[in-house]
């Protein structure tokens, strides 16, 4: 396998190929929980746990397992990862994690990981896999909590509500109340809310993406100025 | 002699989207003119503050997609939109609440799927159902008919609008919302109990759909969309109100005409449902795409919680026109019905 940097990869799990909006993988939960701030960072931190602890381990295996029993034997991994972060969250966080419910279980299945594991684990050293869980559960978990945000402002016109649920008892004055006698808007908090967001973020990262193509063409289109040109006489102004 | 130097062919269809456009708006004029009277001036305003968000609105997008400003303000369509949602709209509902109506309607539903014509759903009732959705208590608070409450005034109206804050109106519960509460009087005596039931649908209300019938009418007699879709619709409403009746025991759903006669039904049949984008093209295609619409409008009215039932079952219906189209494409002339070797 040829070397991988590690600038590569960073760039890659947050914008290039980040998880959420450009591979479109493990939607089921980034639209079903990013309602609050709070939620959205529960999850993407068991996310980003499980995602550094299957890819680890997944390396670590890959000499071994052979091609055939290759997936059952990443979604053991994976099933055990996804519980030990449920006894965690259980212990440490229980309002979240009757908050989140089913999504919790559901990480075994998220394709990120499972995606993860066989596209770039099991065919790379450990030190470049674990980077690679980690940047790509980071990535996976920005885009969620920026859709939280989004959907918790527009929704409630209030950020970082209940953060004590994750934080302590501390968080409890986290909340910022952006607008006072907010009417609630409810679609931005039901499902259609989290469809709408996702495609406006997807939008404007096409959007960006376009503007820095367009930027870079023109800087290649540009003529070198005393360049000759092809078949043409004299020199190019 | 000055002659035409043009193309072939050199029959030429009168109308324009813009008059087709002009030709609805100036149908729905009966119908606010008759809501006005019965409502107060709430859908006045409505109306005009609507207009005006819908064509910035439409500016706005216009711009950000770099497309010719007065070439698509002049086809009317964001005013039609605006319209429709307006009167859809409860009389004094708050400027908020008209302005994210149609910005969903015109920025979401339509601008962001490529414009007029290429919006699978209908702008104005997907804007409705987003507002239903997010503020059901606003959606839900119709004004009292006239005679039943104090009719608040044109500048009450506007300050309804401007500063719903000081606004101080009444809300009544609308006929259909009687009628679906409704456990345990007869029809008989449901209308003596209620001062909201007018003759045959409620007060105001029966005549608001008359209006609408009567502007949907004339927009047929002027050719703008054929019979098809809304006979069909009114049809297999009825159809479903008179097999449902029983007579007028607790139990039932109410009469035919009583259904004919309330919530957006004719408002929904003439200038909802003819909507040429988002309907089936075919005839065969519209009569079925009427008809399931009828069912779905029964349906929800009497099992569903919500105060009518025509923009949920449009917007189904929408999902299913390019369906409906597929199976009830029309057989092109010198063709066979059935391909070769079935």
């Amino acid at each position: 396998m040829a070397q991988v940097s590690y600038a590569d990869l960073s760039l890659n799990g947050l914008w290039k190929n980040n998880p959420a909006i450009v591979q479109l993988l493990g939607l089921c939960p980034l639209l079903a929980v990013s309602g609050s701030v709070v939620n959205s960072i529960g999850l993407g931190l068991a996310t980003t746990m499980v995602l550094i602890i299957s890819n680890t381990s997944v390396s670590l295996i890959r000499n071994i397992v052979s091609d055939a029993v290759r997936l059952p034997a990443f979604v053991m991994i994976i099933a055990a990862a996804v519980t030990c972060i449920e006894l965690l969250m259980q212990a440490f966080a229980y309002e979240l994690f009757q908050i989140l419910g089913i999504f919790l279980p559901l990480i075994t299945t998220n394709c990120v990981i499972l995606g993860r594991a066989d596209g770039f684990a099991a065919k790379n050293s450990v030190g470049p896999s674990l980077y690679d869980g980690l940047i790509m559960g980071v990535g996976f978990s920005a885009v969620l909590v920026l859709l939280g945000g989004m959907r918790e402002l527009t929704g409630t016109g209030a950020l970082f509500a209940n953060m004590d649920l994750l934080f302590g008892a501390d968080a409890v004055h986290w909340k910022v109340v952006l607008f006072e006698d907010y009417q609630p808007f409810l679609l931005a908090i039901l499902p259609p809310g989290a469809f709408l967001f996702t495609g406006l973020i997807i939008a404007v990262k096409n959007l960006i993406d376009d503007r820095i193509k367009k930027r870079q063409d023109a800087i290649k289109a540009a003529p070198v100025k005393g360049a000759k040109r092809v078949r043409v006489t004299g020199t190019a102004s | 002699m000055a002659l035409l130097r043009v193309t072939s062919p050199h029959a030429h269809g009168p109308m324009s989207t813009q008059r087709v456009m002009q030709n609805v708006l100036l149908a729905t004029v009966p119908g606010i003119i008759v809501l006005t009277h019965f409502f107060g001036f709430g859908t006045l305003v409505n109306v005009l503050f609507g207009s005006i968000v819908a064509l910035l609105c439409e500016s706005l997008a216009l711009l950000l997609r770099k497309r010719p400003l007065g070439f698509y303000l002049k086809d009317c369509s964001a005013l039609v939109t605006a319209f429709l949602l307006c009167i859809a709209l409860p009389p004094y509902a708050p400027w908020w609440l008209i302005t994210i109506g149609i910005a969903s309607s015109i920025l979401l539903a339509k601008q962001l799927y490529g414009g007029l014509g290429y919006n699978p759903f209908n702008p104005a009732m997907a804007g409705y159902v987003i507002l239903l959705i997010s503020f059901p208590v606003q959606m839900t608070a119709w004004a009292p008919p006239r005679g039943m409450g104090e009719l608040p005034g044109l500048l009450e109206a506007i300050k309804a609008c401007f500063l719903p804050a000081s606004f101080d109106g009444i809300t009544m519960a609308t006929p259909l919302d009687i009628m679906r509460q409704n456990t345990g009087l007869l029809m008989e005596d449901l209308w003596q109990q209620n001062p909201q039931f007018g003759r045959w649908g409620g007060v105001g209300w029966e005549w608001a759909n008359i209006a609408f019938l009567a502007g949907g009418a004339w927009l047929l007699y002027q050719r703008i969309f054929t019979w098809h879709a809304p006979l069909a619709m009114l049809a297999s409403l009825s159809l479903l109100a008179a097999l449902f009746y029983d007579g007028g025991s607790s139990a039932s759903g109410g009469s035919p005409l009583f259904h004919l006669l309330s919530g957006a039904t004719m408002f929904g049949a003439f200038f909802i449902v003819t909507d040429p984008v988002t309907s089936a093209v075919s005839l065969r295609g519209r009569l079925i795409y009427g008809a399931l619409i009828g069912v779905l409008i029964y349906v929800i009215r009497v099992r569903g919680s919500y105060p009518d039932a025509v923009a949920f079952a449009v917007l189904i219906m929408n999902f299913a026109a390019p369906f409906i189209d597929y199976y009830t494409q029309p057989r092109t002339y010198g063709h066979n019905k059935k391909p070769e070797g079935k």
